[in-house]
C-alpha cells in the first residue's frame, strides 16, 4: 500500500470529523447558550426540542475526534492532552452538566432544582464553548515540546490570543445555534432568532477578522505561507490563498442579506453559517499544515504505525458512509418545524 | 504514601472509570430488556409489555445520558493522564477504540434519538428496530473496549520497536487475546444480572408498598427467572476467567486466593486478613488442599505463591477482598433468583414478605459486584498497565500533582452532584409503580395546565399515535402521586 499516504489521509479524516463536530455540536451548544435568554419555560422547551433527538449523536463526533487522534496520531494525542489538561477538564465538566441537564430538566419537580438544571444547561454550553475556544487558541499558538512530551507550563494556553479565540467561538456557535432555530422553529421564536443571528453574525465577522490577523503575526511560517505580514504583501503567494478569505467574505454578505430578506428559505442561513466556519477552518488548516502539533510535530512524525492506520482506514471507509447515511436518515425523520408540545416527546 | 501525580492519576482513573461502568453495566442490560419487552409487545399485542417498556425507558434515558457523559470523559483520560501509555500503545489500542466509536457509539447515539423521541413520529417496526440498534450498539461497544482492556491484561500479537512503542503483528491475535473471550462473556452476563437485580428490587418495592400492578408482577417474574438462569452461568464464566488468569497472570490469582507460599495442594481461603508487611495472613479460615481443585488443576501441581514473585505482585489485601465481595454478591443474587422462582411456582411471589425486604437492597448487589470485579482485574494487573511490558509508573503524563489534584477534586464534586440527582430521579420513577390504566392515571399536578407540559398530558389522550395510545413522553414525564419530592 505504498501509494497511499495514510497519515495524510488520516489528517484529512480527522479534520473532517472535527469540522462535522463543529457544524453539529456547534448549533446545539449555541442553542444551549441561547436558552439563558429564553422568555419562558415554554420557549426554552421549544428551543431544546430542536436539538434533543440529535445532541448525543452530535457529541459523538467529538469522541471520534479525540479517539481518532489517539488512534491515528498517538504522539499528538500524548502531547496535546497534557498541554490542555485544565481546559479539557473544564470542557468535560461543562459537557457533563449540560448533557445530563437535557434529561434532568424535565425530571426535576421543585422550581429550584428546575432552575438549577436550566442554568446548568445554559452555562454548561457556554463554558464548553469557551474551553473549546481556549484549546483552539492555545493550539494555534504552538507548544513547548521536549523529546516526545509536552514540556511547557500548566497555563501556557491562557493568553490574550486564546481568550480572543474563545470569545469568537461563542459568537460563532451562537450564529450556528440561531440559524438552526430559524430552520427548526416558526413564529415569534423564529423572528427572535433572526435578530439574534444578526448580532452573532457581527460578532463572528469581527472575531474571525481579528483572529486571522493575529494568527498571521504568530509564526513566521504562517506569514510566509500567506505571503502577508504586517509590513508587506507578497502577491505571488497571496494570490493562491486569496480565494479563502474571499469566499468567507462572500458567504458573510450573503448570510447578512438572507437575514434581512423575507424570501430567503429557512434552511439557507444555517448552511451559510456552516460555510463560514468551513472557510475559516480551511484557512487555519492551510496555515498549520503539515503540523499536527503546530510548529513542532508533523503528521508523519506523529502517525501511528501504517498497519494501524490501514486497519482504521478500512473501518472508516466502510463505516463513515453508513454513519452519515443513518444520521441523515434520522434527521429526516425529525425534519420540519418543531411544534408546540413537541418539546417533550417529539 | 505520597500523593504524587502518579498516585493521584491512578485514583482519578479508578474513580472516573468506576463511575462510568455503573451506567454501562445497567444500560447494556436494560437496553436488551427493553428490546425484549417491545418485541414481545409487537408479537403478542399484550399491553403489559408495552407498559413495561414505557416505564423502563424513562429510567433508561437517564442512565444512558449519564453513561454518555462519563464515557466522553474516559476517552480523554488516556491522553490527559496516561500520555506515555497513549504514545506507546497507540498503534495497538487506538484502532480498537476507533472501531468502538465507528461501529458502536454512532449507532447507539443516533438511534437513541429515535428511541426516545420517535414514539409518535415513526411506525412501530422502525421504532422497534431503533431499540434493537441501541441494544446491539451497547454490546458492540463492550466488545471493543473489552478487547482493548483484555489486550492490556494478556498482550499478544504485537512487537516493540526500539523506542519501546508497541505495534501489532497480528490483529486477530490482538483482538482475540487469551483473556478476551472469558472477559466478554463474564462482563455481558454481569450487565444482564445487574439489570435483573434492579428490576427485581423495583418490583419488590412496589409489592411492599402494595401498589403493585400487572407489570410489576411480570417484571418480578422476568427478573427472578433471569437471575436463576444467568447466575449459574456467571459462576461458570467466572471460573473460566479465573483459569485464564491463573495461566497468564499467576500473581493476580495468588493475590485473589491469598496464597503466600509456593506449594502443591493450595488451600481455599474463605476468610483472612492478608498483610504484606508480615507476608502472611491473619485470622485465616481455609479449607486445606481444595485450592488446586477449584482452579481445575491436579492436586499435586505446584502453584507459585506471592512470596516468589520478587515483590512484583499486586496489592494483596485489595485484590483478595474485592474478589470475595464479588463472589459473595453473586451467591446472594443466585439465592434471590432461586428463592424468587420458588415463590413464583408456589404462587406467593406477589405477597409481601421477607423475600421482598431482601430483594430491595439486593438491587445494589450487581453494581457492587461489577465494581469489585473490575478492581480484582485492574488492581490485580499492577504494577503493570500492559501486563509484563509497561509499568504503571512509566505510563504517566508529564502533569503536576497540583493539576491532577484539581481535576480529581472537580470530578468528585461534579459526579457527586449528578449522581445524587440522577439516582433520585431514577428511584422516583422506579418506585412509582405503573399507572393502572393509561387513561385514568393520576394527572401530574406540577405543571400548570396551559404550560406545554400540561398540554402534552392532554394530547397524549386525545391523539392516537401510530404506536397506540399513550406515549413515551407521557410515561417519561408522569411522576406518581406517591412520592412528592
Ligand atoms: C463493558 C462495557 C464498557 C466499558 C468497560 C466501558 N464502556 Fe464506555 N460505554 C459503554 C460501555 C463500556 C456503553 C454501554 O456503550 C455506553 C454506556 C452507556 C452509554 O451511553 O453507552 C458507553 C459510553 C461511552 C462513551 C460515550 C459514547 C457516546 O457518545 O454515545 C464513551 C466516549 C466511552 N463510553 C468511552 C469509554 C472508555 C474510553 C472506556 C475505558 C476506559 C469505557 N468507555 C469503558
Ligand atoms: C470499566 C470498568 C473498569 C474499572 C472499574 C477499572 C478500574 C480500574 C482501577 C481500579 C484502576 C487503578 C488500578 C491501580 O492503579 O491500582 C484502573 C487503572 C487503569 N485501567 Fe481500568 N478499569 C476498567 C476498565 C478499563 C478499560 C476498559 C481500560 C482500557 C481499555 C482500562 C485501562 C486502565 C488504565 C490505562 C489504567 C491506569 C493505569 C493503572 O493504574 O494501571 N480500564 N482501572
Ligand atoms: C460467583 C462467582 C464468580 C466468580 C468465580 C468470578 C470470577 C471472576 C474472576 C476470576 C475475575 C478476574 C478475571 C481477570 O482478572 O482476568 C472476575 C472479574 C469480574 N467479575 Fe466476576 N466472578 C463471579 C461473579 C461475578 C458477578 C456476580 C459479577 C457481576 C454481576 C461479576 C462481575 C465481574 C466483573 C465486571 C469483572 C471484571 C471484568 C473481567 O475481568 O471479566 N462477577 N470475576
Amino acid at each position: 500500500m505504498e501509494f497511499l499516504d495514510l497519515p495524510h489521509i488520516w489528517a484529512v479524516f480527522i479534520a473532517i470529523a472535527v469540522m462535522l463536530y463543529v457544524a453539529f455540536d456547534g448549533y446545539d451548544l449555541g442553542i444551549g447558550m441561547l436558552t439563558a435568554f429564553a422568555f419562558s419555560d415554554q420557549e426554552r422547551n421549544m428551543m431544546t426540542a430542536t436539538i434533543e433527538p440529535f445532541w448525543d449523536g452530535n457529541e459523538t463526533w467529538l469522541v471520534l475526534g479525540g479517539g481518532g487522534l489517539f488512534a491515528a496520531f498517538p504522539l499528538a494525542y500524548a502531547i496535546l492532552m497534557p498541554a490542555f489538561y485544565l481546559p479539557i477538564l473544564l470542557m468535560l465538566a461543562a459537557l457533563i452538566f449540560r448533557g445530563v441537564a437535557f434529561e434532568f430538566r424535565h425530571k426535576a419537580v421543585r422550581k429550584r432544582t428546575q432552575k438549577f438544571w436550566n442554568a446548568a444547561f445554559a452555562y454548561g454550553s457556554l463554558v464548553a464553548t469557551l474551553s473549546q475556544g481556549l484549546i483552539l487558541g492555545g493550539f494555534i499558538q504552538g507548544f513547548t515540546v521536549e523529546g516526545r512530551a509536552f514540556a511547557g507550563h500548566t497555563f501556557d494556553w491562557f493568553t490574550p490570543f486564546s481568550v480572543l479565540v474563545a470569545l469568537s467561538m461563542v459568537a460563532g456557535y451562537l450564529l450556528l445555534g440561531t440559524t438552526w432555530l430559524i430552520l427548526k422553529t416558526e413564529g415569534e421564536l423564529r423572528d427572535g432568532s433572526i435578530k439574534w443571528a444578526k448580532r452573532s453574525l457581527i460578532g463572528t465577522v469581527l472575531g474571525m477578522a481579528l483572529v486571522s490577523f493575529a494568527t498571521l503575526s504568530i509564526d513566521p511560517r504562517v506569514t510566509a505561507k500567506w505571503g502577508v505580514s504586517m509590513a508587506a504583501i507578497d502577491f505571488s503567494k497571496a494570490i493562491y490563498m486569496l480565494p479563502i478569505p474571499l469566499a468567507c467574505g462572500g458567504l458573510m454578505v450573503w448570510l447578512w442579506k438572507d437575514l434581512f430578506s423575507k424570501k430567503a428559505p429557512d434552511w439557507r442561513p444555517y448552511l451559510l453559517a456552516v460555510g463560514i466556519f468551513l472557510t475559516g477552518y480551511v484557512g487555519l488548516g492551510v496555515s498549520i499544515f503539515p503540523y499536527i502539533v503546530p510548529f513542532e510535530v508533523t503528521i508523519w512524525e506523529a502517525a501511528a504505525r501504517d498497519n494501524a492506520l490501514m486497519l482504521l482506514f478500512i473501518g472508516a471507509a466502510i463505516m463513515l458512509p453508513i454513519i452519515l447515511a443513518y444520521t441523515a436518515y434520522v434527521h429526516s425523520l425529525f425534519w420540519g418545524k418543531v411544534k408546540e408540545g413537541d418539546g417533550y416527546h417529539g | 504514601m505520597e500523593f504524587d501525580a502518579l498516585l493521584l492519576s491512578r485514583l482519578q482513573f479508578a474513580f472516573v472509570i468506576a463511575f462510568h461502568i455503573l451506567f454501562p453495566a445497567f444500560t447494556i442490560g436494560l437496553a436488551a430488556f427493553l428490546a425484549v419487552c417491545e418485541g414481545l409487545w409487537l408479537k403478542t399485542g399484550n399491553e403489559t409489555y408495552k407498559r413495561l417498556y414505557l416505564h423502563w425507558v424513562k429510567i433508561f434515558a437517564l442512565a444512558f445520558a449519564m453513561g454518555v457523559v462519563s464515557g466522553v470523559v474516559m476517552s480523554y483520560q488516556f491522553g490527559t493522564n496516561w500520555a506515555v501509555f497513549a504514545d506507546k500503545t497507540g498503534s495497538v489500542m487506538g484502532p480498537l477504540l476507533g472501531y468502538e466509536v465507528l461501529t458502536a457509539f454512532f449507532l447507539e447515539a443516533t438511534f437513541l434519538g429515535v428511541m426516545l423521541f420517535g414514539w409518535k413520529k415513526v411506525g412501530r417496526g422502525l421504532h422497534f428496530f431503533s431499540t434493537c440498534c441501541v441494544a446491539v450498539g451497547t454490546s458492540i461497544s463492550a466488545f471493543w473496549i473489552l478487547a482493548a482492556n483484555s489486550w492490556m491484561q494478556t498482550p499478544q500479537g504485537f512487537a516493540m520497536d526500539d523506542e519501546g512503542k508497541f505495534y501489532a503483528t497480528s490483529w486477530m491475535e490482538v483482538i482475540f487475546n487469551p483473556s478476551f473471550p472469558s472477559r466478554y462473556v463474564h462482563m455481558m452476563l454481569a450487565a444482564f444480572i445487574t439489570t435483573a437485580a434492579v428490576i427485581l428490587a423495583a418490583g419488590a418495592w412496589q409489592t411492599l408498598r402494595r401498589h403493585d400492578q400487572k407489570p410489576t408482577r411480570w417484571q418480578m417474574r422476568m427478573a427472578a427467572g433471569t437471575l436463576l438462569v444467568l447466575m449459574p452461568l456467571q459462576i461458570i464464566a467466572g471460573h473460566w476467567s479465573g483459569e485464564v488468569a491463573h495461566h497468564y497472570q499467576p500473581a493476580k490469582v495468588a493475590a485473589m486466593e491469598g496464597w503466600w507460599e509456593t506449594k502443591s495442594a493450595q488451600d481455599t481461603v474463605l476468610f483472612a486478613i492478608p498483610d504484606e508487611e508480615t507476608r502472611s495472613s491473619k485470622y485465616e479460615l481455609a479449607i486445606p488442599g481444595l485450592g488446586n481443585t477449584v482452579m481445575g488443576l491436579p492436586k499435586d501441581e505446584v502453584i507459585q505463591g506471592l512470596n516468589d514473585f520478587d515483590g512484583d505482585h499486586p496489592p494483596v489485601f485489595i485484590v483478595f477482598w474485592a474478589f470475595r465481595i464479588m463472589v459473595g454478591c453473586g451467591l446472594v443474587l443466585l439465592g434471590l433468583g432461586v428463592w424468587g422462582c420458588f415463590k413464583w411456582i408456589r404462587g406467593t411471589i406477589d405477597k409481601p414478605g421477607l423475600f421482598h425486604w431482601l430483594a430491595v437492597p439486593g438491587g445494589m448487589l450487581g453494581f457492587v459486584a461489577v465494581i469489585s470485579g473490575w478492581v480484582v482485574t485492574e488492581v490485580g494487573r499492577q504494577p503493570y498497565t500492559v501486563y509484563g511490558y509497561l509499568r504503571t509508573e512509566d505510563s504517566l503524563s508529564p502533569v503536576s500533582a497540583a493539576e491532577v489534584a484539581t481535576s480529581l477534586l472537580i470530578f468528585i464534586v461534579v459526579y457527586a452532584i449528578i449522581f445524587t440527582a440522577g439516582v433520585i430521579y431514577m428511584l422516583r420513577i422506579a418506585t412509582s409503580g405503573f399507572d393502572d390504566k393509561e387513561t385514568d392515571r393520576p394527572k401530574t399536578e406540577r405543571r400548570a395546565p396551559g404550560t406545554p407540559m400540561g398540554s402534552v398530558d392532554d394530547m397524549g389522550e386525545k391523539e392516537n399515535s401510530p404506536a397506540g395510545e399513550g406515549d413515551v413522553s407521557n410515561a417519561r414525564e408522569n411522576v406518581s402521586k406517591h412520592d412528592e419530592d
